[in-house]
């Protein structure tokens, strides 16, 4: 009986390989089936995912097993109640406080990690002497490294017009930043194909044992 | 009420949390802490709206028999069926409501919530996002005619970039002498990841980093409402 589920899960994989690829041709039944099915098995997941990870280990198994202690839980049980109070429309405004509450944390956290890991410590990272050891090649890199970073802030700085001097700095961001879109796009690109690749391992490897592991 | 109390959770919360980032003693350390854990639960609780938001649209869908229903009820159907097993027998270690199904875990092999992550979820996830090597290619055309220079630089390293990490890259330029080895392609590569990439990427993340602390600072002090609705 494994043997015959093992094989029907590869059946199923190799049908809604095809049915998602069938979108290649154009938009079609099968090809929504299967993007439903997605939608919907992506939503369980998480569901299940939530329910398992986060209220579980975090709410349920603390509140029960030594209320006495983890009493102030009941808290966040009775704000994510009232979060849930957003699909009545009636009611929908008593979702503003677990809200409030989740925007105010979000922005205290993000506004500490923002300030040490991607202000100071990236303004660190480029404040370095360029000439000091290793090979040309190095050191014309951290000419780069420096030249780049500091023209490209230069280019994301709106609140002075783009002309003269200051037009021209920006320019030369302008040109890092092309660059660093471009190494980007290529690394997507190769991440895309890899996936690609992947699916043809599956269908002619393990669909249709044409080619080994 | 509705909208004051709101803003002065904000308010208190975020200066807490920064607060206890530089007196990170009694009461602001454990405070802090305590309601990092409620933003996680409540987040829980954000994402199951999310689940509901989206049985309810599908319901309404087809109760009101609106354009192309019929896909709501497989949407609906195979939410249910990854929720139905997950609940009932539990996933990987942990287990559901009926423990961890080890009757039906032996006629199929493994549990069924795993069984259909593994078989249909996984495919599908990955098809999905390997169906986009082929509008990338398309986007890639557009992207890369290099009509001026930053057109140009775009093209240049994504092309370079692509070469250094295939092995056709490393053998087009293997028959260079030592002298001119940084000219080897996937030596050029990994200059542009290392040196123009990163400085590019430094100052797309300075300058996101200041706009989100600009962000988060108006939210704090109540001059960006936008997330408490119109009302």
């Amino acid at each position: 009986m494994i043997q015959f589920f093992e094989a029907f899960g590869i059946w199923l994989g190799a049908f809604f390989t095809f049915a998602i690829f069938s979108f290649l041709y154009k938009d079609n039944p099968v090809y929504k089936i299967a993007e439903q099915v997605f939608v919907g098995l992506s939503a369980g997941y998480w569901f299940v995912y939530t329910i398992f990870s986060i209220i579980i280990p975090n709410l349920y198994n603390p509140i029960t097993q030594n209320f006495s202690e983890n009493w102030i839980k009941i808290i966040p049980a009775i704000l994510g109640v009232m979060m849930l109070m957003r699909l009545i429309p009636k009611t929908s405004w008593i979702s503003r406080f677990p809200i409030s509450l989740v925007i105010g944390t979000t922005s205290g956290v993000l506004f500490l990690r923002y300030l040490k890991s991607d202000v100071i410590n990236q303004m660190t990272a480029t404040m370095i002497n360029p000439f000091i050891g290793g090979s040309w090649v190095e050191i014309i890199g951290k000419l780069m490294l420096v030249i780049g970073t500091l023209t490209g802030v230069v280019y994301f700085y709106f609140s002075k017009k783009h002309e003269g001097a200051f037009g021209s700095t920006a320019r030369i961001g302008i040109y890092f930043l092309m660059i660093s879109f471009g190494a980007a796009f290529g690394y997507t690109a190769m991440a895309r194909i890899s996936l690609l690749i992947g699916r043809l391992q599956f269908l002619l490897g393990d669909w249709l044992k044409i080619i080994g592991p | 009420m509705k909208r004051k109390i709101p803003l002065i959770i904000t308010f208190t919360v975020g200066v807490l949390l920064i607060i206890a980032e530089f007196i990170p003693h009694k009461p602001f350390g454990t405070l802090s802490g305590e309601l990092e854990e409620w933003f996680l639960v409540i987040s829980g609780f954000a994402i199951i709206l999310g689940q509901l938001s989206l049985l309810k649209v599908n319901t309404f869908k087809i109760k009101y028999k609106q354009k192309d229903w019929q896909y709501s009820i497989i949407t609906l159907a195979s939410f249910f069926f990854m929720v139905g097993f997950g609940l009932l027998w539990g996933t990987g270690k942990s287990s559901g409501i009926f423990g961890h199904g080890e009757v039906i875990s032996a006629v199929i092999g493994i549990k069924p919530f795993d069984y259909l992550f593994q078989n249909v979820y996984q495919h599908l996830q990955a098809t999905m996002f390997s169906l986009l090597a082929f509008f990338i290619a398309s986007a890639a055309y557009r992207a890369f005619i290099g009509r001026n220079l930053e057109s140009n630089l775009l093209l240049i390293a994504a092309v370079l970039v692509m070469l250094g990490n295939t092995t056709v890259g490393g053998l087009l330029t293997s028959w260079l002498p030592e002298s001119l080895n940084f000219l080897h392609l996937p030596k050029v590569s990994e200059f542009i990841m290392t040196y123009p990439t990163t400085a590019g990427q430094r100052a797309i993340m300075i300058g996101a980093g200041l706009g989100i602390i600009g962000s988060s600072l108006r939210i704090i002090l109540g001059i960006e409402r936008s997330y408490l609705g119109g009302e």
